[in-house]
């Protein structure tokens, strides 16, 4: 007997490949590496117009109940308890060693607490949740709804067009919202730096939403090739590469995600140890010298000794240069510093430099 | 995706190969294989001089998503690289057939045979 294991679609697959996508299989789903424009021309556009990313293949979960707030704070360095009606916050899940299970964004709302999860993690995150939450929190995988993102700085103003209340959300604030009939949860988020939005939706709305948004000026459709590059030159981890298992929060860079005095949680004494003392490898930006792209897993090295790896390296269209992100022993991780990197048999000098690489540009206030 | 030329000869690896006079091999890289790499951001080219064999690793091609090596199609010595790649690889992206980027003096261009003419190659790249 032959088994077909064939990769799932979004609600925007066929949408894709009439914008002429280049189409590739991502944590089981047929994504959209690029259009027909190519990724320096996406990211570019998205920097300086707006961008639409159908990011659908994310898990979407809600854990709703009395003590859900507590239950899921006890999983997390994060503060979920204090969360506002209406605030999101951007956590990780840590395991007992003290590494990541998944980064995930937990949003409160009328119903519960909404999660979006990492698309590769999701089947892991939602057994470990129904594993691990009480009986007296309910646990449901919301798997009929679509995920969109909105980013760059036109994004408001086409927000605002089609959801006056979502246009004035500021950066990790959400809200439920009527988007031509449809109803949305729409929060003031994403994952490139620039301002933009996150639109969960029915998928049965999904590809009319889609083309509406598609439809106004200024908006392109944007690749996972350029949702890379973008979120690579904002300093943001991408789980798989600066987050994994065996990487904790605090090596990652991510002491803004703790709630202050929080200290039940898995991994919490090797964790908190690591906040207090500091960790003995930290994640850092690098800055390429000359053409040669330094990509995920390359060595870093002083005087011939290895002191890190790249956990993620690219092209930085923003920077018509090679960016990369790197974890590297503490000591040699000083902005500043030269480094070398091994690229096949070349040895690349590279600077270490602090992140983000392209300054945020989000709404705060 | 533009034409894929008559009078040039393809390798598995999406190589373009053109025998030129006094035994000089132009190789560049197919338009199916710039289109596959996106944007290319960064091209290595062999130095002048190397001897090759053919089917030897002898350049890369970056784009923004991936790095692909480049073979010899024939065995011989590195001639002459195109510089004018080094400064500006996104040339290839606008044009692979007019873009070459190195040529071999070849030991025996009759290596060439070995590889596929444009119908055979259409058809590797359609299926």
């Amino acid at each position: 007997m032959v088994t077909v294991t064939s990769s799932k679609q979004t609600p925007l697959y066929d949408l894709h490949l009439q914008l002429g996508a280049k189409m590739t299989t991502f944590a089981g789903y047929q994504m959209p590496v690029q259009y027909k424009s190519g990724i320096i021309h996406e990211h570019l556009h998205c920097r300086s117009q707006a961008g639409f990313f159908d990011i659908s293949h994310m898990g979407q979960c809600r854990v709703s109940g009395e003590h859900a707030a507590e239950a899921l704070e006890k999983l997390t360095p994060g503060g979920i308890v204090d969360l506002k009606p209406g605030a999101q916050k951007y956590t990780v899940l840590s395991n007992a060693e003290g590494g990541v299970i998944d980064d995930i964004i937990v949003t409160r709302n009328a119903s519960g607490l909404s999660l979006i999860v990492n698309a590769g993690c999701k089947d892991k995150d939602f057994a470990y949740l129904r594993s691990q939450l009480p009986a007296d929190c309910l646990f449901e995988a919301l798997s009929d709804l679509a995920l969109f993102a909105l980013q760059g700085p036109g994004a408001a103003a086409v927000m605002a067009k089609f959801a006056a209340e979502a246009g004035r959300l500021k950066f990790m604030q959400a809200c439920a919202a009527d988007i031509a009939g449809s109803v949305c949860h729409i929060s003031r988020s994403g994952y490139s730096g620039e301002d933009g939005f996150e639109i969960s939706l029915p998928q049965a709305d999904a590809e009319r939403i889609a083309r509406l948004l598609l439809a106004e000026d200024g908006v392109e459709p944007i690749g996972l090739g350029a949702r890379d590059t973008l979120r690579l030159e904002a300093g943001l981890c991408l789980y798989g590469h600066e987050l994994n298992e065996t990487i904790t929060p605090i090596e990652a860079g991510l002491q803004w995600i703790f709630k202050k005095g929080h200290r039940d949680f898995p991994g919490a004494e090797k964790i908190l140890a690591q906040r207090q003392n500091g960790a003995e490898r930290v994640r850092v930006g690098l800055l390429v010298d000359g053409r040669i792209p330094v990509r995920e897993g390359c060595a870093i090295v002083h005087q011939d000794k290895q002191i890190g790896y790249v956990t993620s390296g690219s092209f930085s269209p923003s920077l018509s240069r090679p960016v990369a992100m790197a974890l590297l022993d503490r000591r040699f991780a000083e902005p500043g510093a030269g480094l070398t990197a091994l690229v096949r048999n070349s040895a690349i000098p590279v600077t270490v430099t602090s992140l983000p690489f392209v300054p945020h540009r989000y709404l705060r206030r | 995706m533009s034409e894929t030329p008559e009078n040039l000869k393809y390798a598995e690896t999406h190589e373009w190969a053109k025998l030129e006079d006094g035994n000089v091999v132009r190789v560049g890289i197919t338009d199916f294989a710039q289109s596959e790499l996106g944007d290319i951001v960064f091209i290595g080219l062999p130095d002048v001089g190397r001897v090759v064999k053919a089917g030897e690793q002898l350049a890369v091609v970056e784009s923004v998503k991936t790095a692909s090596d480049l073979f010899s199609p024939v065995s011989g010595i590195v001639a002459e690289v195109n510089e004018a790649v080094t400064d500006e690889p996104e040339l290839v992206n606008d044009g692979a057939y007019q873009i070459w980027l190195f040529c071999i003096k070849a030991d025996n261009p009759a290596e060439l045979e070995q590889l596929m003419d444009a119908d055979a190659y259409r058809t590797l790249i359609e299926e």
